[in-house]
């Protein structure tokens, strides 16, 4: 008996040349509309005060601005993309900015490098806690991280007490990492690229990658499967602590003055900018590039608003119009998402 | 070389009184079950009979709490489903696990996808994998569109494609065709065959005993969470394996009695909803019992949706007495008397972490409420008279629907349908998972209801079931009517060319006729 459904071959998607199909992709993509919605606001601020991009301070500082951020959020839409958050990102940047200052003070000499890498390792093991916490004692990681918000800013509290740790306490070397540029690019803005093109192909390359998003979609299928999520789930929060810490590093550099709240409200701002790129809040999709596009409008927009004239009690809410606004296309676009793929497989039968 | 499977040396998977116990509930008493090389193993039993414990057991999701558990004769403890992978068992689970955000590529080969040197995922490859596997199973499904919104079937395929590709020595299939239709199978069962050929042992889990006759060689029946035979299938009676399975005789699969057909209720006319289906009308008479064949995908489901009103549609009317029901509003629908058993009952029916009574009461709690309020009582009354007559098993009424075996679950969902008393009852696969003597009692309550004046749209891809139960047989296929058959008209060869000709000599046939 042969029938309908073994006559023809499998259903290929429609066709065209490699490069129009990657063109429809980019257009169709939810990361275009967010990376449009920044060229939108950065051409009408432009507008208004030419000097928002045409000087050098300018250009500087719109691409250095965000780039402490893009590598938080980074980590947060890892976090996220597995169906959890990590609430303690401002508390773990906070921290790692003063032991940056601390190592200097303490530690006369102290190579640059090992200054980085103390900052990432101890970020890292912040994070490793919370995966800890999160993975074995089964509680939602709203909750741990929330936790932990409190007890690292407690930590940092403790520790600094009213000490601050400034300028003249770090190298000059170290100060000018923070603000200096290579070919009229900040290096903060090339480090978060590095950081922001190898996060961006791990995720969507490799098998690790991929089970971030697995576990995201269905955490119990993703059990059923035999992926190992507990081990998923740690790497999840150890990068996301590493690249706080790695911020913390950047941020003692840029600033040149850290105390005990340095970073605190930054975890709103990361899992804003992740939201806002088009990282489901309940994991299973989104990309670290849409955090990162997010990121930079969440702090290009805090910059122009005041050069449009919008008063300072607005900017707040024209961030949270932005998370909310981001949240409801991102229910209608999957509504009619789940719609054309009802007609799809009706059209491919 | 040995050609025959060898009974001396060690079965390649052996289970020996395996217990498990969730909590209060006894899951399994004492499970055994030993898999062969080139060997089809049938596994049956009632629902609830602990079929899927012991599959889970298998597959390291569950660990047992006493009895062995032997591979090549070697004992194992697996953790995890991780570690049954690694010792070569595929596992085709009752309910399908996708995830839905993913492509169907990438739920066939999550991780273990084929990678370059460098650990990058080849996607070509294993695109190119994936479109060989539809081949082999004969379907077409877009291989790069998410699984999200895939039907049952499309799914339960994607599960099938996954386990073949693992290349396993052992696989297990918990209920694999409950969701697909008679071509399907027949695929399915040549790749199982071929597999068996290479020297695979495989479990087969069914409630339809055509199949478990068709494609198995040995027959294993449980009982109670007990295991009870185990016997070669030429040696082996369908009524012996039923009597050992329920306990009793199971006379009569298709009690259908002869109901006076009353005058039509619900009226469906030019029904359109664009790439789903086109220009459906039909109607439904009181007393009658109208089946709904076709392939599985011919648009049926969708139809049915669209007439409750869950799915829009186009252009098109419906009535029930007369009166309109108005698209896109299913309480609309409900209110009129319609009510609608859904195909993908776990999704679409129950609240997997609300008890028992709740699930059933669902539908009527209004009606049950006094003066707004509902005391448990009134919810424990009306879910006991409905759970009994469908012999949901479990415990207590306030264990949560989610813990109940996958055919309780369903009972649960039809318990709460049929506690509404509507006067039109469209029911998508009344008996998909349900075992014998259930399936029996369903199609008794089903040809009751008829009799009393209820009318009943049933859709199925059972062939003997839409046979033995319609009074009138529907024909869909690719989203069109393409025959109605009277009950004297309608034989396994009418209805399955109905349902597979091509659409032009069935609209030159349509026009003659
Ligand atoms: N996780 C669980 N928690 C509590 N009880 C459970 C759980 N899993 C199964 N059970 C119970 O164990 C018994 C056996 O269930 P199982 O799913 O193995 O049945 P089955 O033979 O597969 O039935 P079916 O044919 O309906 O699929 C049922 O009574 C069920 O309610
Ligand atoms: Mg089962």
């Amino acid at each position: 008996m042969t029938t309908l459904t073994q006559t023809s071959p499998p259903q290929t998607p429609r066709s065209g040349s490699a490069v129009g199909r990657a063109l429809g992709h980019f257009i169709r993509a939810r990361e275009t509309g967010i990376l449009l919605a920044v060229l939108l606001v950065i051409v009408v601020t432009t507008v208004k005060n030419p000097s928002f991009v045409f000087s050098s301070d300018g250009w500087r500082d719109l691409l250095l601005t965000p780039s402490i951020l893009v590598l938080v959020a980074v980590g947060q839409a890892m976090v996220i993309i597995t169906r959890s958050v990590d609430l303690s990102v401002g508390s773990v940047l906070g921290l790692t900015a003063y032991l940056t200052g601390r190592l200097f003070i303490d530690i006369p000499g102290i190579p640059m490098i090992v200054v980085f890498l103390a900052g990432i390792v101890f970020g890292g093991l912040l994070g490793l806690i919370n995966g800890a916490l999160v993975a074995f004692a089964k509680v939602p990681a709203l909750v741990i991280t929330l936790g932990t918000l409190y007890a690292y800013r407690g930590i940092n509290v403790v520790w600094a007490g009213s000490n601050r740790i400034n300028a003249s306490d770090m190298p000059k070397d170290f100060l000018a990492l923070g603000t200096g540029q290579f070919l009229s690019i900040p290096l903060l803005t090339i480090i978060a690229l590095v950081v922001l093109i190898a996060a961006g192909w791990y995720m969507k390359n490799t098998r690790g990658g991929r089970e971030f998003y697995a576990i995201g979609s269905d955490p119990a299928a993703a059990g059923l499967y035999g992926l190992r999520v507990v081990r998923r789930l740690l790497i999840a929060f150890v990068a996301s602590g590493a690249l706080a810490g790695l911020a913390g590093v950047l941020y003692a550099a840029r600033y040149g003055t850290v105390n005990s709240q340095a970073g605190s409200g930054w975890e709103l701002d990361a899992v804003g900018a992740a939201v806002i790129g088009g990282v489901a809040i309940f994991g299973g999709s989104g990309t670290v590039w849409g955090a990162a596009i997010g990121a930079v409008l969440l702090l290009t927009i805090n910059r122009a608003l005041p050069i449009l004239g919008v008063p300072d009690f607005w900017q707040r809410a024209v961030v949270g119009a932005l998370i909310i606004g981001a949240i409801v296309l991102d229910r209608v676009l999957s509504l009619r998402q789940s719609k054309r793929l009802l007609e799809a497989r009706e059209d491919s039968k | 070389m040995s050609i025959a499977p060898t009974p001396s040396g060690p079965p390649a998977l052996e289970l020996r009184h395996v217990e498990k116990a969730f909590g209060a509930v006894i899951a399994l008493r004492s499970g055994s079950l030993a898999l062969r090389k080139n060997s089809i193993h049938a596994l049956v039993g009632e629902n609830g009979a602990g079929k899927s414990t012991l599959v889970k057991i298998i597959a390291g999701l569950y660990q047992r709490d006493a009895g062995d558990f032997l591979l090549e004769g070697e004992s194992v403890d697996f953790k995890s489903t991780a570690e049954s992978k690694a010792a070569g068992i595929a596992v085709i689970y009752q309910e399908p696990t996708l995830f839905p955000d993913l492509s169907v590529t990438e739920n066939i080969f999550m991780g273990r996808q084929p990678t370059n040197r460098f650990g990058r995922i080849d996607r070509k490859a294993m695109r190119a994998e994936a479109v060989g596997l539809f081949q082999r199973l004969g379907v077409r499904i877009d291989p790069d569109r998410p699984a999200e919104g895939l039907s049952i079937a499309d799914q339960q395929i994607i599960e099938i494609a996954k386990a073949i590709s693992l290349d396993a020595s052992v696989l297990v299939m918990d209920e694999p065709t409950a969701a697909l239709s008679g071509v399907e199978v027949d695929r399915l069962f040549a790749v199982a065959r071929s597999l068996r050929d290479e020297g695979r042992a495989l479990l087969f889990i069914s409630h339809r005993f055509d199949e478990v006759f068709d494609l198995c060689d040995t027959i294993t029946v449980m009982r109670d969470g007990d295991y009870i035979s185990t016997d070669p299938i030429a040696d082996s009676t369908v009524d012996e394996i039923v009597r050992r399975m329920v306990g009793r005789d199971v006379t009569d699969l298709f009690p259908k009695q002869d109901a006076v057909i009353g005058e039509p209720v619900l009226e469906v006319r030019g029904l359109n909803s664009a790439g789903v289906f086109h220009d459906i009308s039909f109607d439904l008479r009181a007393g009658e019992i109208l089946g709904l064949a076709g392939l599985v995908g011919a648009g049926r489901s969708e139809v049915v949706r669209a007439v409750f009103g869950v799915d829009p549609y186009q252009s098109g009317s419906v009535t029930i007495n007369g009166r309109r029901v108005p698209p896109n509003s299913p309480t609309a629908a409900m209110n009129l008397g319609l009510a609608l058993v859904p195909e993908d009952r776990r999704k679409q029916g129950l609240v997997l972490e609300s008890s028992v009574a709740r699930n059933t009461t669902m539908a009527i709690r209004r009606s049950l409420s006094k003066a707004g309020l509902l005391t448990s009582g009134a919810e424990n009354a009306a879910a006991r008279v409905w759970d009994a007559r469908l012999e949901v098993k479990t415990n207590a009424l306030d264990t949560e629907a989610g813990t109940l075996s996958g055919g309780n679950q369903q009972k649960v969902v039809l318990a709460k349908w049929l506690a509404t008393n509507p006067k039109v009852l469209i029911i998508d696969e009344p008996t998909r998972g349900i075992d014998v003597g259930t399936k029996a009692e369903v199609h008794r309550l089903l040809s009751e209801l008829a009799g009393q004046g209820m009318a009943i749209l049933m859709i199925s891809s059972e062939l003997p079931e839409v046979l033995g139960m319609a009074d009138r047989v529907l024909v869909m296929r690719e989203g069109r009517i393409t025959a109605e058959l009277s009950r004297d008209d309608a034989t396994a060869e009418t209805v399955m060319s109905a349902a597979t000709r091509t659409a032009a000599t069935t609209h030159a046939e349509e026009r003659a006729s």
